[in-house]
């Protein structure tokens, strides 16, 4: 991006942040991420990132494109395993118990912390077995259970009034934003207890952003989530925390009203005055 | 002017449309000329009767089917050795259908036109289907009961079609019994003396073996005596009447109800009749066992062996396939490996079937047939039962030649399931094969499905490596029937390609099998698409119960 003048919604930063409810409960650890380097093969991803995620807060990673916010995230229920010729130094403790030790089961993990991916990915199944799909790889197939599940999960989601006359019908025949909101549901009807969102309303429209913003203030209450968002505003609107990563390291950590109105480093500064990215 | 026309692209256009169409009328062609062919031979035709004098000849008298006509031209007539006058262009020569082969030897004669005299379809030509034979042609005189004549004249028609009737009835009661239940005390029989063999060999042959033996068999003998009295009867019946008929030569032939299937009369019959007659026939052809060398009669056991051998192998060969792709593609480590394993499953499928038929001959049947003999059947050594040609075997080489096909096809039903599906059900918690499961497969199937759809159209047609592996011209029994184990995966089989090549090429009576021939391959196109349909049908609405995501 060319050097431009800093985009006016820097100014309304202060604002939005002003609004923001600040919870009054103590910070307690939940994820602490401690040496973290990540190789895709040779080339080095994520470089030594430290840095602390607290329980029923929301913290969001931003940072331009490629700077490795999306790979740390996914190093927190270890997706990056999919992914061939990786290479993970360091550790990542949930709950004080490293996450890569190799007594963990990966699948149980993935429980435990829940994940969104950027663009909406149902299955091609009613919505009805996308939510309860969780439950059922558990083994848990109680009728009523799942029933009770489907609709709290649903209602969390803030979908179930526009969705419970159809349970039965194809998830793929929602909107974009009622699909992300089906598979955020589906993603608490296993009852994590970390919520990943990668750029969770980059495909949406506004009013769709907007209603998973809200969701995210509601969700916050019962969850520790990450977030990661290519959207500033977003990221001050949604976040308690806030983290700037650069080309696989992390540059700052903060509260986001700290870190967007008074940054210490003069990349973070660069970045959220739009100077580049 | 032209090169103006030629930048314009739509030569090339012409010339795409011009491939398209051509391969559409070809198709057309190919479907058309099959169908008529082998339709047309279910239609009654007309009997003609010709006063026929070659030269320097006396005038005689021909009865038959008129089917085909041929011209030549005067030149090339006179070089094969016919004698032409010079206001002659053409010779116009008829191939007529005169039947009663017992008579005059041959069922084809040809005619030339200037020598037919006169001719006429008199409505008192009969055709007699006989089981021996072939077609009879010529007049009804009358009809025998017991050597004594019942009806002449008019009146022989009517009273011969009741007659008929009832012999038909009395036929089917005798081939029930012969076949059904006498067969049964055959195949009981049989299988009483391999387990005496059985027990001799381990030993354990004792007296109370032998009582129980004996008195299983006394029971399987008394049975066959009670059917051999009733068949006795039946047979005493159906010999009463027969009919007597004149030929064309004046001849007058004893023909005994018991070997004629059907007497009409086409000439007498109207438009309704005609139609009548044709669907009877075609049914009779769909449903009846042949006859006469498979020159005559029916094709139902070599419809029923295809459909069987094409279920049998889509069972084969689906999940095998289908287990080759999985592990291929979610599984093995992509590297060289994996690469000379596909390049070399791609080239399978362009090995020529009849290498496929001696692999099947000499590995399925002679090895693992052989040792599966030698392991759980030595008492019916040294008859063959898994080590000869059969069912199982040709099923199994067929999905051997088809295998490629569907790995091929899974494979790539595969790769096309978005990653964000398999991310989706592996962050909830779900394992590789549990995604696999419930997620990827479920979403591949529509493609596993193409991939069957292309091995059944490959298998059904394919004739080379299954007179290899266990097709025969006539099977005595369905693989399907009554006895236990019901399903008889060692059997020889009857199947449509092959009886094509057999009617057609092995045949003793070419030119009367030759309608067969085309009716058969209309049949076996026939039956390849009603099997792709159902693959089709299938696929498609797994294919809208899995729409992949959009975009």
């Amino acid at each position: 991006m060319t050097e431009q003048k800093p985009r006016s919604h820097t100014i309304d930063m202060s604002s939005i942040l002003g609004e923001q409810r600040q919870s009054q409960t103590p910070n307690e650890t939940c994820i602490k991420v401690e040496n973290l380097n990540l190789f895709y093969g040779k080339k080095q991803a994520l470089h030594g990132v430290n840095m602390e995620m607290y329980r029923k807060k929301v913290t969001a990673y931003i940072g331009p494109s490629g700077c490795g916010k999306s790979t740390l995230l996914r190093c927190i229920n270890r997706m990056n395993d999919l992914v061939d010729h990786v290479t993970i130094e360091g550790q990542i403790l949930l709950d004080n118990e490293n996450i890569y030790d190799k007594s963990v089961k990966v699948a149980e993990l993935r429980r435990r912390v829940g994940m969104v991916f950027q663009k909406p990915n149902p299955f091609p199944k009613t919505i009805f077995e996308n939510v309860t799909y969780g439950l059922r790889i558990q083994g848990i197939n109680d009728k009523r259970l799942l029933e009770e599940t489907v609709e709290k999960s649903l209602r969390g989601a803030a979908l179930w009034d526009e969705v419970k006359d159809r349970l039965q019908d194809n998830a793929l025949g929602l909107s974009g934003g009622q699909q992300q909101r089906l598979v955020i549901a589906r993603a608490i009807a296993i009852e994590p207890e970390v919520l990943l969102l990668d750029e969770p309303a980059s495909a949406l429209d506004p009013i769709s952003t907007l209603k998973i913003e809200e969701l995210i203030n509601e969700l916050k209450e019962k969850y520790t989530i990450v977030i990661v968002t290519h959207n500033m505003q977003q990221a001050a609107r949604v976040s308690d925390y806030t983290a700037f990563m650069y080309m696989g390291e992390l540059i700052e950590i903060g509260t986001t009203s700290e870190l967007f109105t008074n940054p210490t480093k003069k990349q973070t500064e660069d970045y959220i005055t739009g100077r580049y990215g | 002017m032209m090169k103006l026309w030629f930048k314009s692209g739509s030569p090339w256009i012409w010339l795409n449309a011009a491939a398209v169409s051509t391969c559409l009328i070809m198709v057309v062609a190919v479907l058309s000329l099959v169908f008529v062919r082998g339709v047309g031979n279910f239609w009654p035709a007309q009997v003609t009767q010709f006063s026929y004098q070659e030269e320097g000849k006396p005038l005689s008298i021909i009865i038959g089917e008129k089917v085909d006509t041929s011209i030549t031209p005067a030149i090339m007539a006179k070089s094969t050795g016919h004698k032409m006058t010079d206001d002659e262009d053409t010779l116009v020569q008829y191939l007529v259908k005169v039947g009663n082969r017992d008579v005059t030897g041959a069922d084809f004669r040809w005619i030339e036109e200037r020598n037919v005299k006169e001719q006429s379809d008199p409505e008192s030509m009969i055709v007699i289907e006989r089981r021996e034979w072939g077609n009879f042609y010529g007049q009804l005189l009358e009809v025998k009961e017991n050597g004594k004549t019942v009806a002449k004249g008019d009146q022989a028609m009517p009273e011969l079609q009741t007659r008929l009737d009832a012999a038909l009835v009395v036929f089917d009661k005798i081939k029930q019994l012969e076949k059904k239940e006498i067969g049964a005390i055959n195949y009981g029989l049989e299988r009483l003396r391999l387990k005496q063999k059985k027990l001799q060999l381990e030993n354990r042959w004792d007296s109370d073996a032998e009582k129980q033996f004996a008195a299983d068999k006394a029971e399987y003998d008394a049975q066959y005596q009670s059917h051999q009295a009733e068949l006795a009867a039946l047979y005493k019946e159906i010999r009463r009447d027969s009919l007597v008929a004149k030929t064309e030569s004046g001849t007058e032939i004893k023909i005994p109800l018991a070997k004629i299937v059907k007497v009409y009369q086409p000439n007498a019959m109207n438009i309704f009749d005609k139609i009548g007659f044709f669907c009877h026939k075609v049914f009779e052809f769909l449903t009846d066992e042949p006859r006469e060398a498979n020159t005559e009669g029916g094709i139902f056991p070599a419809i029923f062996g295809t459909v069987m051998m094409v279920i049998i192998m889509s069972i084969i060969v689906t999940p095998f396939g289908v287990i080759a792709a999985v592990y291929l593609r979610e599984y093995a480590k992509q590297g060289f490996t994996t690469q000379l394993i596909r390049i070399a499953v791609n080239n399978l499928a362009g090995v020529p079937s009849i290498v496929y038929g001696v692999f099947g001959l000499g590995f399925f049947v002679y090895i693992l047939g052989g040792n599966i003999d030698a392991l759980f059947f030595p008492e019916s050594s040294p008859a063959p039962v898994y080590g000869t040609p059969g069912l199982l075997w040709a099923s199994l080489t067929l999905a051997l030649l088809t295998l490629p096909v569907v790995i091929v096809s899974t494979e790539e039903g595969l790769a096309r399931i978005p990653k964000s599906i398999r991310e989706g059900s592996l962050a909830l918690g779900a394992t590789k094969i549990e995604t696999l499961w419930r997620t990827v497969l479920p979403m591949a199937s529509p493609a596993m499905m193409t991939g069957l759809i292309l091995a059944v159209a490959r298998a059904a047609g394919e004739v080379a490596p299954l007179m290899l592996v266990g097709v025969v011209k006539l099977a005595p029994t369905l693989p399907l029937d009554g006895n236990f184990p019901f399903l008889h995966l060692d059997r020889k089989f009857m199947h449509l390609g092959f009886h094509i090549y057999d009617v057609g090429f092995q045949s003793p009576n070419v030119e009367a099998a030759r309608p067969l021939v085309y009716a058969t391959a209309l049949l076996l196109v026939l039956v390849i698409i009603v099997l792709n349909l159902t693959a089709i049908i299938i696929r498609n609405r797994l294919r809208e119960k899995y729409r992949a995501l959009e975009g």
